[in-house]
Order: C-alpha cells, then sequence, then structure tokens
C-alpha cells in the first residue's frame, strides 16, 4: 500500500515536470499539442476511493493550471476525465478479479484494452479542455480538428511509456 | 431520509464529480472576468522561481543566435554615433538642451516564461516593480512590439502579448501615414496579425511597413511587420489585411518595457475630457 502511495507520488512529480518544462514547448504546427500528464489520472490503481480520485485529478489539474496560468481550466478537464475513468472502468471491468494485480497498466490489461481506454479518456479530455479554452462554438472546426490531433500525439506519448515499463517488468 | 442518504452514497461518483467540477468552473470564469485576480499564476513567487531558473538554462543554448543580435544591434548603433560622421564645419559651440525632454525610458528585461500555442498567450519577465515596472507599460524588442505589461509583482510581470484575443494596438501604414488597428489573426499562427479598420481611401501595397501611431502605449513608428495580404472586400466602409508580424513570439530572449513619462498627465486630461462631456 505505501509502495502504490510512493510510486503515485513519484509519478505525479515527474509527469508534471514533463509536462511542464518539455511538453509544454512543444506543438506541431499549432495543431498538436500533447497533454501527456493525464497519464496519473489513468494509471490510478482500480481499487482508488471515488473521493479521492476526484482529489487527485483536481489537484493535479490546479498544479498544471498555476504553471499554464490558466486557472481552473485544466481542473475542469481532469474532473472529468475522473468521471469518465469511473464508468469506463465500471462497465469493461469485473472488479473481483484482481486482488494482487490493482493497476490498469498496459502490462496487466493489454494492449487492445489499454488503446480502448486510453483513447477514449484521452479524447474526452482534450475536447473538454480545448473547448474551454475556446469559450466559443464559432470556430469549431478549428477546436475539433486540434482535439483529434492532440489526442493521436498524446496516446502515442502514452504508448511508450506504458511499452517502456512493460518491457521492464518482464525482464525481472 | 434513508433512502436519500442510500440513494447518495450509491451513485456517489456523480454527486462528487459536480462537487469537483462546479468548483473548478468557478474558479475558471472568476479568472476570465476579473483577470487574474488569483494568485494562481506565473507571478507567483514559487513558479516564478521556477521559470527563471530553467530559463537561465535555456538562455545558454541560444547565447549564439543572442550574440549574432547583439553584434548587428551594436553595429546599427554604433552608425548612428556622432564620431562615425565626419564633421566638417570647425566652429563648434555649447548648447545647454531646454527643447528636448525625455519622454520615453526603457528598461530591459529578460523573459522566463513564455508561450505562442494557445488562443490567449502570455509572457512572464525577470523585472517587476522594484525596477520600475507599472500595469500598462507597452512592451516591445528590437525586432518589434511584443504586447503589454497586466500584471506586476515585485520581481516578476506577466506580459499579455500581441498573440491574444484581447490585444489592440493603434498602428499605421508606415508610407502614406493611414491609422488602424493591429490584432492577432483568427487562426492562431504565431507569425500573422491583422491590421483593421483603415480608412476606405489608403492604398496599400503588399509588402509595406506597418508601424506604431504613437497613439497608444508606444513611441511612433517601431516596426510591427509587412503587409502580406490584401483582402479588400467591395462596399465595406474600412479596410483589413493580413501582417506578416516582424517579431518571431517563440524566439523571444530579452524585451524592452517602455515607460512613458507623460502617461499618467495625459491619460488625466483625456479623463477630465470625458467626465466633463
Amino acid at each position: 500500500m505505501s509502495r502504490n502511495i510512493i510510486i503515485n507520488l513519484i509519478r505525479f512529480l515527474v509527469l508534471v515536470f514533463i509536462q511542464v518544462f518539455l511538453l509544454k514547448n512543444i506543438s506541431l504546427y499549432n495543431f498538436s499539442t500533447p497533454y501527456f500528464y493525464i497519464l496519473f489520472i489513468l494509471l490510478l490503481p482500480f481499487e482508488t476511493p471515488n473521493v479521492l480520485l476526484f482529489a487527485l485529478a483536481f489537484i493535479l489539474g490546479l498544479t498544471i493550471d498555476a504553471f499554464y496560468d490558466t486557472p481552473g481550466l485544466h481542473a475542469a478537464a481532469c474532473v472529468i476525465l475522473a468521471f469518465v475513468r469511473i464508468i469506463f472502468i465500471s462497465i469493461t471491468v469485473q472488479k473481483d478479479g484482481f486482488d494482487n494485480e490493482p493497476e490498469p497498466t498496459l502490462g496487466i490489461m493489454g494492449l487492445r484494452w489499454f488503446i480502448t481506454y486510453a483513447s477514449v479518456l484521452t479524447l474526452v479530455h482534450h475536447f473538454f479542455l480545448f473547448n474551454l479554452e475556446a469559450f466559443s462554438l464559432s470556430q469549431l472546426e478549428f477546436t475539433i480538428s486540434r482535439v483529434l490531433l492532440s489526442s493521436l500525439f498524446t496516446v502515442f506519448l502514452m504508448l511508450i511509456s506504458g511499452l517502456l515499463f512493460f518491457k521492464r517488468k518482464e525482464r525481472k | 431520509m434513508r433512502n436519500l442518504l442510500i440513494f447518495i452514497t450509491k451513485y456517489n461518483a456523480f454527486f462528487l464529480f459536480i462537487i469537483f467540477e462546479v468548483a473548478s468552473l468557478i474558479i475558471y470564469i472568476k479568472y476570465n472576468s476579473f483577470q487574474k485576480a488569483s494568485f494562481i499564476n506565473s507571478s507567483n513567487e514559487v513558479t516564478g522561481g521556477f521559470y527563471a531558473k530553467m530559463s537561465e538554462f535555456n538562455s545558454y543554448l541560444k547565447l549564439k543566435e543572442e550574440n549574432d543580435e547583439l553584434a548587428r544591434e551594436n553595429s546599427r548603433l554604433r552608425n548612428q554615433l556622432k564620431s562615425s560622421f565626419y564633421v566638417d564645419t570647425v566652429n563648434k559651440h555649447k548648447v545647454t538642451d531646454t527643447i528636448y525632454k525625455r519622454q520615453y525610458e526603457y528598461i530591459v528585461a529578460r523573459v522566463i516564461n513564455n508561450s505562442t500555442n494557445h488562443a490567449n498567450n502570455y509572457l512572464t519577465i525577470n523585472k517587476g516593480s522594484q525596477q520600475g515596472i507599472a500595469k500598462g507599460m507597452g512592451v516591445m524588442c528590437n525586432l518589434g512590439i511584443v504586447g503589454k505589461v497586466i500584471i506586476v509583482s515585485e520581481h516578476f510581470s506577466v506580459i499579455q502579448s500581441l498573440l491574444h484575443k484581447d490585444s489592440q494596438f493603434s498602428a499605421m501604414l508606415a508610407n502614406n501615414k493611414e491609422i488602424g488597428t493591429i490584432e492577432w489573426g483568427d487562426d492562431l499562427n504565431p507569425h500573422k496579425g491583422i491590421l483593421k479598420d483603415v480608412s476606405n481611401n489608403a492604398v496599400p501595397k503588399v509588402g509595406e511597413q506597418v508601424v506604431t501611431s504613437g497613439y497608444s502605449l508606444f513611441p511612433t513608428g517601431i516596426p510591427i511587420g509587412k503587409i502580406s495580404n490584401l483582402h479588400t472586400k467591395a462596399g465595406g466602409y474600412a479596410l483589413n489585411m493580413e501582417v506578416a508580424l516582424a517579431v518571431d513570439f517563440s524566439k523571444l530572449q530579452y524585451v524592452d518595457v517602455i515607460n512613458n513619462k507623460f502617461a499618467t498627465e495625459q491619460e488625466g486630461l483625456e479623463a477630465q475630457q470625458k467626465k466633463d462631456e
């Protein structure tokens, strides 16, 4: 249990660091900007209580907001993400089967489930994030294309990181 | 009552979602209308400190470009020195200058945080109220205008860059002095601005310089960009045109904050005029 907390704490710090100092400066043709930090919420253990899940999503969002100068924007998108995560997991995963392996990682859940999981959640998060940022429906087409291309980038990064840690686990 | 409690615990995810979502939306909306009254922004000392460290490291990587630019500017300034002109008169007399009074003062600052890929972009610089920066001052770099100061803390200031939905500055065509308003384009391209509301009798050409008019925060004649595309709608009462911005916002390193010493006097006078009307 305490090992879980430490791992997630480190993951939180590393992801925020990567997002703020590396990915914040990356943007492909002003269309595709990755928001890789949401991987933290995706990888929280299945047994995380709902209160904790929402609180962590809220805090993560506010932390990113502090660096992006957009109070509340990422927090709102992250809370929506947490809600969709609860729904998605309750539909697709049977809670009884996981006594010893409680994390929704690529290695444990398999490639197909993880890709669906990551892309659905990323799409929802990015959809609300970009629309809240634009705050108007006048450029909806432009916003939607930003959502799609950015989601592609983010999911790509998630898969790479998933495969990276997947391999290390097998070697042990 | 008990049924209600059971209902709430059964669907606790939904109710928690509502609570947290409303909280974050309140923060978001509140921030939107009160222009960063909240303390969560990069003039906050903690994040400001982080950014200062990171930008110190980044500035090493760009030393070469910065050197080239400084060398170019040096040579340009040296060309303006008196000593580089040949004096062909022998008479010299001393003049006490009472005609010129200093109006604009420039404060140089380093950019420690920058963005160009959002719908509203801001810069953070490492000078603040202690160095004499105040809200509302104009900001330029050696290539052209950058934006205006919107929040100041003791050691840092946040600048609303030209790449912002609400940014508008008075501008004019360099050749025939027609006045217009410069704004950021609609498609979030950091190299493109739009010059609006130019009167119909102007005859702009592609490639013509666009400069500041001197009516707003900036001295007259600071470059903004060049006209890159004319779309003249027939029958409109004003011309709009696309401007290729002179400043590459993603490469900003050093900026000059402009302190207009007569600004308060001018504003006071104009406010009085409005009151009189």
